[in-house]
């Protein structure tokens, strides 16, 4: 008698087992908490997250200056960022995420720069509060058409204790700009998502009491309307933010402010004056959207530009929102889109259904790109987040199917041992993982950066993505990988 | 236009569409709070003048687009190039993220580093537990030969003792007792990815070559690369020894870590110097650095401990290689043979044939101090005239011994070596005094599009071209090299220069 073939869960789930058997037993209980298999009508994924990663393993996440600096702040195009502390931080950082941003670089825009106060050994004995102080004036002489200063602190700074705070006050008065402090050192927290929380208590803390105050003085420098929304929580990697308003413009939405991918000063301090704010990347933004719920009684809510399918719902539940000329007018973008998606779906669903992908990235996308993959054809078996929370994780379970292998916080160890076994088709992560899988003639794709193409939101993004994913399944160089002599003694001795 | 399934566009085209053009100018007139464009063109008219460079150079605190990065990656680079070698960062871990990300983009070749993750529990109490732990993982899961521990600034701050604390987790039995475990202390606010290599390469020879050293020689002499992430070059060097009959270890190979081979399996730890190898360097007959300011303190740890006589020996260019296997020749009683020779023709043959388009012209460059180094020394060969040197993290020796070597030279009376400044002061002197061409990494491209003058991209790191990082630059065949891609950005640049038709395409010249 054949013993009765076991579910995919239950497979999984002993995978899972398997590869824990390489830890030493202490971090084993640690690391079994993160790994789940899902099971069709749980509330949750049943994973632990935000919790420290285990020492000595290599996980991929970031601290909190990444999240703060990293995400949230530089994009803000307008304003100097200071890297304060070590140079290190912002020269291994520079220019890593393509927040894309129209402006003349160093002049009125400064995205792609790094400024730095470079520690010396003397800062971390004496304190750099003053040398900050001077770097502030410095800034101003030489790039007077800056609209506004933050300082993103590095490790040293929280353990010395300098008092930014009150440098910022101060220099902020002296040069008549916000000047805005971050207490984003790189050991706060367990991932890059405290640097995000950090990053939106500063823009209450810090950018809202001007909006405020613009209020009290009718300076506001627009005049509201009825359609007045904040695109936030998008960073532009590659013009994604762009393709998304694009579509919020066309059903005559008026975006105010876009935070904070190609961002402005003056548009945090907007924010408050829109009428809906639209969220994109939850993880990195939600805290900033409770805020102002609190303090303005401002709706907020979630969307997923991610895929034709969601593209549309998406449109229609914003549309919901406003009154009928709006909604008609989404009906209206969904007809004009809808047939050059389809084109587009006809065209490369074909090359690349059928295909299972494992992915593993930041806050959002291991969730909101699952159903761009389906619109095309291809099968997400496996999904993990970097630094995700415990809503992250019941959200994920609208978009996953049953059995599908989950993995918080994964580690390089656990990644390669679940590709090993699950022989996906390709895989979607970062740059630190994408060797690694084309070493073994995986197909990658990376989905923090696009692979330097991008974007990938919108329409006009899920295009680029199709094409994209098309490229790299089907690319004849996977076929090479393996000398053919190698592949026919392998087929002698099998036979 | 929307996409077009038959003709998808990115970025590059998509965003060049009237609908998008549009969307920027709805976003900056009415919502952005933008300075005029008269203003803007102002303030960047200013920006390019000598009053700004004499702001600019005036200023003390601040550092802008620096052209250095900091100690633990240079300790980690060290430590890869040595077998089944995995570093691990005492401290927060993000700098390992960005350590990895910043070597995988270069190479497009994995990185594996890990870090003790130490978050406020550990800033609060030290690391020692983070270590314990780590250690004893790393060691299970990754089943390294050797873990090369670093620090990174937080570690430092807070005063972990990275001696005893591997010593305390060699106690709790996180590893077995005999297991190499080298350290380096690599505080970020010192010095510069140089000095963490030189930190760690001493960290390593040290640990491994404990209780080593015997009466006698092995015959073979050292080789230090220094950070250098050309992995053409020590393949060369390999060549060049090979050719001369010479016994060597290289300590710290990292040409076969960042450079290897795509056979459908991933392997962790590719290539590397073996660590019986490194252990037995301590017996050499000499130890010869290919980088000076990378190597300072492992040479003085070399020669006073081991006793071992050192040298700095660049072989790159014409006369550095000449040099370099002269005194080989001379330390071995080996002979320089006929095939090295014939390079040397080549290497000669080719300057002569491309020297015309190099001869008088001038130009900039920044980078490391050794890379700095025999860059302009082989350009001054070809008769081109430096006039900014630029280098972040040079010293005086550095600059008295560049300064040296300008002076011997005709074409080097223009040149100004600036120690200790950025990129942001590297435009200014582009501005205000134009060359013809500058060398650097990828960063410089920024520098490139404002001041439009030729960039050669030589250096580390190198993101936004694919495969220049595979070449060898040393040597008589890395010097055709480098000399191909200075000439021939000479005359891209010449075609770009005479190519509208019927005005300025009179010299658009077939052969050059």
């Amino acid at each position: 008698m054949t013993p009765p073939e076991k579910s995919l869960t239950e497979q999984n789930k002993e995978l899972i087992k398997e590869v824990l058997q390489a830890y030493p037993e202490k971090s084993r209980k640690k690391r079994e908490k993160h790994l789940n298999v899902h099971e069709d009508g749980k509330a949750d994924c049943g994973v632990k997250s935000n919790i420290k990663s285990v020492p000595g393993v290599m996980t991929a996440r970031g601290c909190a200056y990444a999240g703060s600096k990293g995400v949230v702040w530089g994009p803000i195009k307008d304003m100097i960022h200071i890297s304060h502390g070590p140079v290190g931080c912002g020269y291994w950082s520079w220019s890593g995420r393509r927040n894309y941003y129209v402006g003349n670089t160093g002049i009125d825009a400064f995205g792609t720069m790094h400024f730095t106060s470079d520690f010396q050994e003397r800062d971390i004995v004496f304190g750099g509060d003053k040398k900050l102080t001077k770097i502030i004036h410095e800034i101003e002489e030489l790039f007077p058409l800056n609209k506004g200063i933050s300082i993103q602190s590095e490790c040293p700074i929280g353990l010395i204790g300098d008092d930014i705070e009150a440098v910022a006050k101060k220099t902020s008065k002296e040069i008549g700009k916000p000047v805005i402090p971050l207490r984003c050192e790189g050991f706060r927290g367990v991932s890059q998502s405290l640097g995000h929380h950090i990053a939106n208590d500063a823009i209450r803390d810090w950018v809202f009491p001007r909006f405020d105050q613009a209020k009290k003085d009718n300076t506001l420098k627009f005049e509201s309307t009825d359609y007045d929304v904040a695109l936030i929580g998008d960073y532009n990697i590659g013009g994604d933010a762009w393709a998304s308003r694009m579509l919020l413009e066309e059903m005559g939405l008026r975006v105010v402010a876009q935070w904070s991918g190609d961002g402005t000063i003056d548009e945090l301090v907007q924010g408050p004056a829109a009428k809906l704010i639209l969220i994109h990347c939850y993880r990195s933004m939600n805290y900033i959207c409770r805020s102002l719920e609190e303090t303005y009684g401002l709706p907020w809510m979630e969307f997923n530009f991610f895929g034709p399918t969601k593209i549309a719902a998406s449109l229609r539940e914003i549309a919901a929102k406003f009154d009928k000329k709006i909604q008609d007018n989404a009906e209206k973008v969904i007809a004009k889109y809808q047939p050059i998606m389809d084109a587009v779906v006809k065209k490369y669903r074909p090359r690349v259904e059928g295909n299972t992908v494992m992915l593993y990235v930041g806050g959002l996308r291991p969730r909101h790109v699952v159903p761009a993959f389906e619109d095309l054809g291809i099968k997400v078996v496996g999904t993990g987040y970097e630094f995700a929370h415990n809503d992250d994780y019941k959200r994920t379970t609208h978009y996953i199917d049953n059995a599908t292998i989950i993995y918080d916080d994964v580690t390089a160890y656990e990644f390669e041992e679940f590709t090993k076994a699950m022989k996906p088709d390709m895989i979607a992560s970062g740059i630190k993982e994408k060797y690694v899988f084309q070493k073994m003639g995986l197909p990658f794709r990376q989905m923090h950066s696009w692979d330097y193409s991008g974007p990938y939101h919108g329409y006009d993004g899920f295009a680029i993505f199709a094409r994209d994913m098309d490229l790299a399944l089907n690319s004849p160089t996977w076929d090479l990988v393996g000398a053919p002599w190698k592949k026919a003694t392998a087929k002698v001795k099998a036979a | 236009m929307p996409q077009n399934p038959e003709k998808i566009v990115d970025h590059l085209e998509l965003f060049k569409q009237p609908e998008y053009t549009a969307l920027f100018e709805n976003k900056r007139k009415n919502f952005e709070g933008a300075h005029s464009d008269e203003e803007v063109a102002r303030v960047s008219e200013w920006t390019k003048g000598w009053e700004y460079r004499e702001k600019n150079f005036a200023r003390e605190a601040l550092t802008i687009n620096p052209a250095k990065g900091c100690q633990p990656v240079g300790a980690m680079f060290a430590a890869l190039g040595f077998e089944g070698t995995l570093p691990f960062v005492q401290g927060s871990q993000g700098c390992v993220a960005y350590f990895r990300t910043h070597l995988s983009r270069h190479y497009k070749e994995p990185c594996s580093a890990v870090s003790s993750s130490m978050t406020e529990d550990a800033a609060v109490f030290g690391g020692l537990n983070n270590m314990i732990e780590g250690l004893s993982v790393s060691y299970t899961l990754y089943k390294p030969k050797m873990i090369a521990v670093c620090t990174t600034c937080m570690a430092e701050v807070i005063g972990d003792d990275l001696g005893a604390f591997i010593t305390n987790a060699k106690g709790a039995g996180s590893i077995p007792q005999d297991f190499p475990v080298p350290f380096a202390h690599t505080p970020s606010f010192v010095g510069s990815h140089t000095t963490g290599y030189d930190n760690m390469m001493k960290g390593i020879l040290l640990n491994l070559t404990e209780g080593k050293k015997k009466n006698k020689t092995n015959g073979k002499i050292n080789f230090i690369p220094g950070f250098d992430t050309y992995v053409g070059n020590n393949r060369e060097l390999k060549r060049m020894l090979g050719l001369m009959g010479i016994d060597y270890t290289i300590l710290s190979d990292t040409s076969d870590y960042f450079d290897s081979p795509n056979t459908g399996e991933y392997e962790m730890y590719p290539g590397g110097t073996t660590l019986e190898d490194a252990a037995d360097s301590i017996n050499a007959e000499a130890t010869v650095a290919l980088q000076a300011y990378t190597t300072t303190k492992t040479r003085d740890y070399i020669e006073k401990q081991w006793k071992q006589p050192t040298k700095v020996l660049r072989p790159f260019g014409v006369k550095g290689t000449d040099e370099f296997l002269m005194t080989l020749s001379e330390m071995t009683g080996k002979a320089i043979p006929a095939e090295l020779e014939v390079d040397r023709g080549r290497l000669v043959d080719a300057m002569t044939d491309s020297y015309a388009w190099l001869h008088g012209k001038k130009f900039a460059i920044y980078g490391d101090p050794d890379l700095i180094f025999y860059v302009t020394s082989f350009l001054l060969e070809m008769g081109a005239e430096p006039v900014h040197i630029l280098c972040n993290n040079g010293d005086d020796v550095f600059k008295a011994e560049l300064q040296a070597v300008l002076d011997a030279s005709p074409f080097g009376k223009q040149a100004t070596i600036w120690n200790g400044k950025d990129l942001w002061h590297f435009r200014s002197l582009l501005f205000t005094e134009p060359v013809d061409f500058f060398v650097g990494n990828s960063y410089g491209k920024y520098l490139w599009r404002d001041t439009k003058i030729p960039m050669v991209r030589i250096g580390y790191p190198l993101f936004d071209r694919h495969h220049l990082h595979r070449y060898a630059t040393l040597g008589y065949q890395g010097g055709i090299n480098l000399l191909n891609w200075v000439v021939n950005t000479i005359l891209d640049e010449m075609d770009r220069n005479s190519n509208i038709t019927g005005k300025t395409d009179i010299s658009f010249d077939l052969i050059r």
